[in-house]
């Protein structure tokens, strides 16, 4: 149990969070616009959101091919780890095989594997699915192992001489115990989720945000490789964000890990 | 009257491996419907494992334990309640809720249980923080909710694994003025363990003490304090006799 040593209201943490957002586009701007920086190594703010009205890339669609493979992959290392971590604690045999196995495979680099997938799938949007996938799941797979196993045995011996159900313990104490756990794994799994799928786009794809920014560095359009950035990132900034919002609808205040 | 519960000659082994490990060696008491019985003895003396033989969530390894009678049955899956040195209160529950959870597990009507709990929790004097967290109140506090946990499912015997052992000496004064209220209200048959000497003479209506490696059973007897016992009986020349009595029998005069 962490306690909040300062607390702040929502209304001025918002403002603030505004405010320096603002802020870094302004410096930026200036930057631009008095570093005597040539627009091929840095374009101003004015100029990257200029590109994306401009017609001459199809956006939209690159985004929609990018958020797919993000979140999709996400989602499917959500369901994945949470059920694999649920049979890991449920059966220690299961756990002793297969946990170790998963932490090899899971030293191997995922970039590495990226050839190897576009071999096996071809290009497209389910290969980068899996490179998302492959690199969110296990944080999400730990920690929900971890937040499982935390149970106090005092606790357990109350719930046994009540001859409380195996069913009834993991509804009513460990899963609600391990959400906190659980939510924290899904933030960084998110972060990585996106490094998945670009990478994956990167290795070896025809459309996505990702292979976009290879085509246009290639032209040395800087202003589309800003843009490019700035729309994966807020792919990243929403998928977070909606952890955020649902992690506080789930987990009361005092069981949050930052 | 015959004895709610029946201790005769238990004994207890922890096995690991080959290696053997006699925690306790004989325990012989009896405890009376409503008594409020203090089990006292020095750390790793085997009071936890006593107890939880009791729960029943130990074997023992020679002995009789019986609990029940004809007038006072128990029924082994719903007449226990189990307090703790820590209140282990569900931190994503409200209070009423973590009230609630033997109920729950038991499958009792909700209705009636919430009336039960929200009843119980004003007997502990927590009228009014019934919708808080857990972490909205001080440490003795949660340890009330505990109390009203172990009560809610109307069990006949309650387990007290040293439930004041974290709290500072003021509020355990406090807390044992309460406990003794709250027995006399609730008129449970109440087994409290407890390192404090003093703490056991002023609780118990009788007090078991138990010497260390293995457990032994050093004494068993009544207390013959008036009810309802008051703080200023603690300097009073029979309460001293009674904890010198155990301080000797600890080695510790
Ligand atoms: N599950 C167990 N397996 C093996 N040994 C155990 C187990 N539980 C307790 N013991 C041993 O039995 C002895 C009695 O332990 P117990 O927990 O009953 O002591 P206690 O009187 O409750 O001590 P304390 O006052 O410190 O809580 C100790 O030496 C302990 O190491
Ligand atoms: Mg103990």
């Amino acid at each position: 149990m962490t306690a909040k040593t300062q607390t702040m209201d929502l209304l001025p943490r918002y403002a603030l969070a505004v405010l320096s957002h603002l802020a870094l586009v302004l410096a930026w701007y200036l930057f631009v616009r008095f570093g005597d920086v040539p627009k091929f190594v840095m374009p101003s703010p004015v100029d990257t959101v200029k590109v994306l009205f401009s017609g001459t890339y199809e956006w939209w669609p690159n985004v929609l091919v990018t958020g797919t493979e993000i979140i999709g992959g996400y989602a499917i290392a959500l369901v994945v780890g949470v059920l694999l971590a649920l049979v890991f604690t449920w059966s220690k045999w299961l756990e002793a095989a297969f946990m170790p196995l998963l932490v090899s495979l899971n030293m191997i680099p995922k970039v590495a594997l990226g050839p190897l997938i576009i071999v096996w799938f071809k290009y497209g949007v389910f290969p980068n699915t899996l490179m998302a996938f492959s690199i969110a799941v296990f944080p999400i797979l730990l920690t929900t192992a971890r937040g499982l196993r935390e149970v106090e045995p005092d606790l357990l011996d109350l719930v046994k001489t009540l001859r409380g159900s195996r069913w009834q313990i993991f509804i009513k104490i460990q899963l609600p115990g391990a959400l906190p756990y659980i939510f924290s794994g899904m933030k960084v799994a998110a972060i990585l989720a996106v490094a998945g799928a670009i990478v994956g786009e990167f290795l070896g794809s025809d459309k996505g945000l990702g292979y976009m920014m290879l085509q246009v560095q290639v032209t040395l359009d800087t202003d589309a490789m800003f843009m490019a950035v700035i729309l994966i990132t807020l792919i990243g900034v929403l998928l977070y964000g909606a952890v955020l919002v649902l992690e506080r609808l789930l987990v009361v205040k005092d069981a949050r890990i930052d | 009257m015959e004895p709610f519960i029946h201790l005769a000659g238990v004994r207890k082994v922890f096995r690991k491996g080959a290696t053997e490990f006699l925690a306790i060696s004989e325990a012989t008491f009896d405890v009376m419907p409503g008594d409020l019985v203090a089990l006292v003895g020095p750390s790793g003396c085997g009071k936890t494992t006593l107890l939880k033989i009791l729960a029943g969530l130990y074997d023992y390894d020679g002995g009789t334990v019986r609990i029940g009678t004809g007038t006072h049955p128990f029924d082994p899956s719903r007449d226990i309640g189990m307090v703790f040195q820590q209140p282990l209160l569900l931190r994503w529950r409200r209070i009423v809720d973590n009230v609630l959870l033997p109920t729950e597990l038991l499958g009792l009507p909700a209705k009636a249980s919430r009336e039960r709990a929200l009843a119980l929790l004003a007997m502990v004097g927590l009228a009014g923080f019934e919708d808080k967290y857990p972490y909205e109140l001080s440490g003795g506090m949660q340890q009330r909710a505990a109390i009203a946990r172990a009560l809610v499912h109307d069990p006949k015997l309650v387990l007290m694994d040293e439930p004041f052992g974290a709290l500072d000496a003021l509020t355990r004064e406090k807390m044992n003025l309460e406990l003794l209220r709250i027995w006399k209200e609730s008129g449970k048959t109440i087994v409290f363990v407890t390192h404090g000497i003093s703490e056991a003479v002023f609780l118990g209506t009788r007090v078991v003490v138990l010497t260390a490696g293995p457990a032994r059973m050093a004494d068993n007897f009544e207390v013959q304090l008036p009810h309802p016992r008051t703080l200023d009986m603690k300097t009073n020349e029979r309460f001293g006799e009674y904890t010198r009595r155990i301080y000797h029998l600890l080695g510790m005069e």
